[in-house]
């Protein structure tokens, strides 16, 4: 089928878009210092912050769909009264600056927060400037991505699939596994794909309430934004690094995972 | 408004005496002071006193508005070398002014006008018993410290190591501030940061004096810029923070002065 | 009676208060307009909706009872459903589809391939198992729905407009096929549609519903020849006739011969609107291919028209003005002419 042309309104803007976003990556592609690269490559630290990132972001991506998921099918499709009040608290993450974010968490999960109190007192656990506390402060930011985009994707869903699948002997539980979940699977990938690059970039609510300590809880945000307090150079280079692993990433996910949903 | 009246010729005779009454030409007050907008990049160390000193500058000259950009020393420097347009920056240490001064921006030397020493902060009461700097070899407490990417970091260093002390942190804070906040939140015993910090911070956090510390001033020098668009305001500033009240504020405020 | 229902809905403005009855083998079509709560008394057999009061049985089991405040929920319900647009499930093959029902309900993997597969080759659709639903044409998702709805040998099986989403073409061929497995099922059926010739062509007995209401119930033929409302009047006016075609005329069952415009062959159906038929005293000149002296057997008016059962070798209904009814002087067991030009004559495939 041949597509028509984009109309002139659209493709200016469109293009302006691009512009606006590639040119930051250019500049840095352009700024890196590509012959200290090596050595600073192998400094020791960058690996480590890397794997810790990958590592933590995986985590709280994989928190937020357990989470998140159900989330999602509770506002899209339970009746219950305070459902728009619910959404908009889920949301508030989107609008709370990180570091108020890292703030509140302490004030739940700190030593001396309602609930780290007592799990101090009764476990001896202490939660914050642990690799756990970077897994919370991510999961806290980023899980409302995941629900925001598997919300659209059930309410976008055709619920007759649904009628049909209890008429099918399908409970609940049966058909939201069966029929409802595989339905929405490309929106829980997407929103799945939007919540881990956000976690990943995550590092207001991680320096605030995970702290910076090489190794535990210093992600490569925290390394790129320390370095940058003394060594611009290696800033952009770990931010290259960044970049370049979560682009390689998401474009290895879509061959394998999106790639066949838009192929069906 | 007679006050107005006699600051406004105080201001008139340090423009002479600083020798920088043709800046009137490009931006005077009213009163042929000072006027326009002065903008000012100043270590975030430095709010409240800064402010402070601004509205008493905007005071005495009608007509003048004083402007912050109040962020860490290092983010300051590297707006200042990509083209931010300022008149005076104030530095928390050497080093980030020195990234200024190497790109030759500043006017003339910078001078060193106050200095800052580090003390142990600790949540009001002090709950962990906390004596001293070789508390923070203490594995049990919640420490915290400045990252050695940034200046309290590295003079931390400094001082944990003329005192002879491995510290044992459970988090190197990216600035002051974030290491405070975690004192006022009670989440770490202690924290190694600036005097001023705990004066600023107020009844929430107590500070303990670190006599190792005293070796390590950390030096504040501030300079007017070469590209300044309101020198003659910048001028002022500068000596207004050099006087003897300026001083004193600083003194106030924890500052150590030179 | 196998199914034994008593719906009362309140839906806004509607009430729907319907009650039905339907045998086991039995073909029930709810016929009537759009909006009237055709698909929410469906919904409700299907307990896809809790009704407002009222009762739902089938065979001997209570499936609601608003004043006993039962509730089977849907999934309970040993019943199938077809849909308008078959809501195959995308993410599935048509075998698994098919295996669906069998598998939630408790069969075993291999029973319940076993089980679709035999009713995949039952539809028509051997060797499309594999495929995807979005991989077969409508006529086909309709066919796997059917075999969805029927593989675990429901009590009770709901048609909610099964051939409307179908192009005109694959609707002939589907409507056909229905009537076959129609035919073998042994539970009660309840189709409901707003396409009259569905309802003459599947259904043993059709109740109208308007506005909530039943106005009319009976045999496809009896409320064709007797409508009580102008609605039904326009609705289910259609003469059904069995006959046998070669090319371009129908030899009936029953005797007559009619002509044809669309060539055909084999067993069919041929339907004629009511208000296609023209009434003469006279045989008329220029000798139209379908024109049979019939006898009039009874006569129903309704509104400015009356409509005339006609018998004779082209059993027809014929609707005319309450003038012309007058000038022709027609009265029971009066003779007339009766003239259909073949290109008002529908034939189906049966």
């Amino acid at each position: 089928m041949r597509r028509a042309r984009t109309p002139a309104p659209l493709l200016v803007p469109a293009a302006l878009a691009v512009v606006f976003l590639v040119l930051p990556l250019v500049a840095l592609l352009v700024r890196t210092p590509w012959s200290q690269l090596g050595t600073l490559l192998v400094a020791p630290g960058v690996g480590q912050a890397l794997r810790l990132s990958l590592v933590s972001a995986t985590l709280a991506t994989a928190v937020s769909v357990v989470l998140g998921v159900p989330l999602a099918w509770v506002l899209a499709r339970s009746r219950a009264r305070g459902r728009a009040v619910l959404r908009a608290l889920v949301t508030v993450p989107l609008v709370l600056p990180p570091v108020v974010g890292g703030v509140a968490l302490f004030l739940v999960l700190g030593r001396q927060g309602i609930v780290g109190r007592w799990l101090d007192e009764a476990f001896g656990l202490t939660i914050p400037f642990t690799t756990a506390a970077v897994v919370i402060a991510e999961t806290f930011v980023a899980m409302p991505f995941l629900v925001i985009s598997v919300e659209g994707a059930l309410r976008a869903a055709d619920v007759r699939y649904e009628d049909a699948a209890a008429t099918l002997g399908a409970d609940r539980w049966t058909t939201f596994r069966r029929v409802t979940l595989p339905l929405v699977a490309p929106g829980v990938a997407a929103g799945a794909v939007l919540c881990w690059a956000r976690a990943l970039g995550e590092f207001g609510a991680t320096i605030t309430f995970a702290g910076n300590f090489p190794g535990t809880t210093q992600t490569m945000p925290l390394a790129v934004y320390l370095a940058l307090q003394r060594d611009p150079q290696a800033a952009i280079v770990l931010s290259l690094v960044l970049l370049v692993v979560s682009v390689a990433t998401l474009l290895l996910l879509r061959d394998r995972w999106l790639g066949r949903g838009a192929a069906a | 408004m007679r006050s107005g009246r006699i600051a406004a010729g105080l201001a008139a005779v340090t423009l002479a005496v600083t020798g920088c009454a043709d800046a009137g030409a490009t931006a005077s007050g009213d009163d042929g002071g000072p006027g326009g907008t002065l903008t000012v990049f100043a270590a975030a160390s430095l709010t409240d006193v800064f402010t402070d000193l601004g509205q008493r500058l905007e005071e005495e000259h009608d007509g003048l508005t004083v402007q912050f950009n109040f962020a860490g020393s290092s983010a300051l420097a590297t707006q200042l070398t990509q083209g931010a347009p300022a008149d005076v920056f104030a530095a928390a240490n050497d080093a980030q002014m020195a990234v200024v001064t190497d790109a030759g921006l500043a006017d003339g030397d910078p001078t060193v006008f106050t200095g800052n020493v580090l003390q142990i902060a600790v949540p009001a009461g002090n709950p962990a018993g906390v004596t001293g700097l070789a508390d923070f070899a203490r594995e049990e407490l919640a420490l915290a410290v400045c990252a050695p990417e940034v200046p309290c970091g590295t003079a931390a260093e400094d001082v944990f190591a003329a005192a002879g002390v491995t510290p044992r942190p459970d988090t190197q804070e990216e600035d002051v501030r974030a290491a405070l906040t975690k004192v006022e939140l009670g989440e770490v015993d202690a924290a190694l940061v600036y005097a001023t910090d705990v004066t600023a911070a107020g009844d929430a956090v107590e500070g303990i004096a670190v006599p190792e510390a005293e070796d390590a001033v950390n030096d504040y020098p501030l300079c007017t810029l070469a590209a300044a668009p309101n020198p003659g305001a910048a001028r002022a500033f500068v000596d207004l923070v050099l006087s003897d009240e300026g001083q004193q504020a600083l003194e106030d405020a924890g500052f150590r002065t030179p | 009676m196998s199914l034994s229902a008593h719906v009362v809905v309140r839906r806004g403005p509607l009430t729907v208060d319907v009650e039905l009855g339907v045998a086991d083998g039995e073909v029930l079509a709810v016929l009537g307009p759009n909006g009237a709560g055709k698909s929410t008394l469906l919904r409700v057999l299907a307990g896809l909706l809790a009704p407002d009061g009222g009762r739902v049985a089938v065979d001997g089991t209570t499936w609601d009872d608003v004043a006993a405040r039962v509730h089977l929920p849907a999934h309970r319900r040993p019943l199938g459903m077809v849909f308008q647009d078959s809501l195959l499930f995308p993410h599935l093959s048509v075998l698994d589809n098919v295996a669906f029902g069998p598998r939630t309900r408790g069969a075993s993997r291999t029973a319940a391939r076993t089980a679709a597969a035999a009713w995949i080759e039952r539809v028509g659709l051997d060797g499309l198992g594999d495929r995807r639903p979005g991989q077969l044409s409508g006529g086909q998702a309709q066919r796997a729905a059917l075999a969805r709805a029927l593989v675990g040998d429901p009590a009770l099986l709901l048609l909610d407009e099964p051939l409307s989403a179908l192009d005109a073409r694959t609707r002939l061929a589907v409507r056909a096929e229905l009537r076959r497995h129609l035919a073998d099922y042994a539970g009660s059926t309840v189709l409901v549609t707003h396409d009259p010739v569905d309802a003459m062509a599947l259904a043993d007995r059709v109740v109208v519903v308007e506005d909530g209401r039943v106005v009319q119930a009976g045999t496809p033929s009896d409320v064709a020849r007797h409508p009580r409302t102008d609605y039904v009047a326009r609705l289910v006016g259609l003469s059904l006739l069995p006959g046998t075609a070669d090319a371009l005329s129908v030899r009936l069952d029953g005797g007559g011969v009619v002509a044809v415009a669309e060539p055909a062959q084999g067993p069919v159906l041929v339907a004629v609107r009511p208000e296609s038929v023209a009434l003469y005293p006279a045989r008329p000149e220029g000798s139209p291919r379908n024109a049979w002296l019939l006898t009039v057997a009874g006569a129903t008016p309704h509104g400015a028209t009356v409509r005339c059962e006609l018998d004779g070798e082209v059993p027809l209904l014929a609707d005319v003005t309450a003038t012309a009814f007058a000038e022709l002087g027609l009265a029971p067991g009066s003779a007339v002419w009766a003239v259909v030009k073949a290109s008002e004559v529908t034939v189906y495939a049966r």
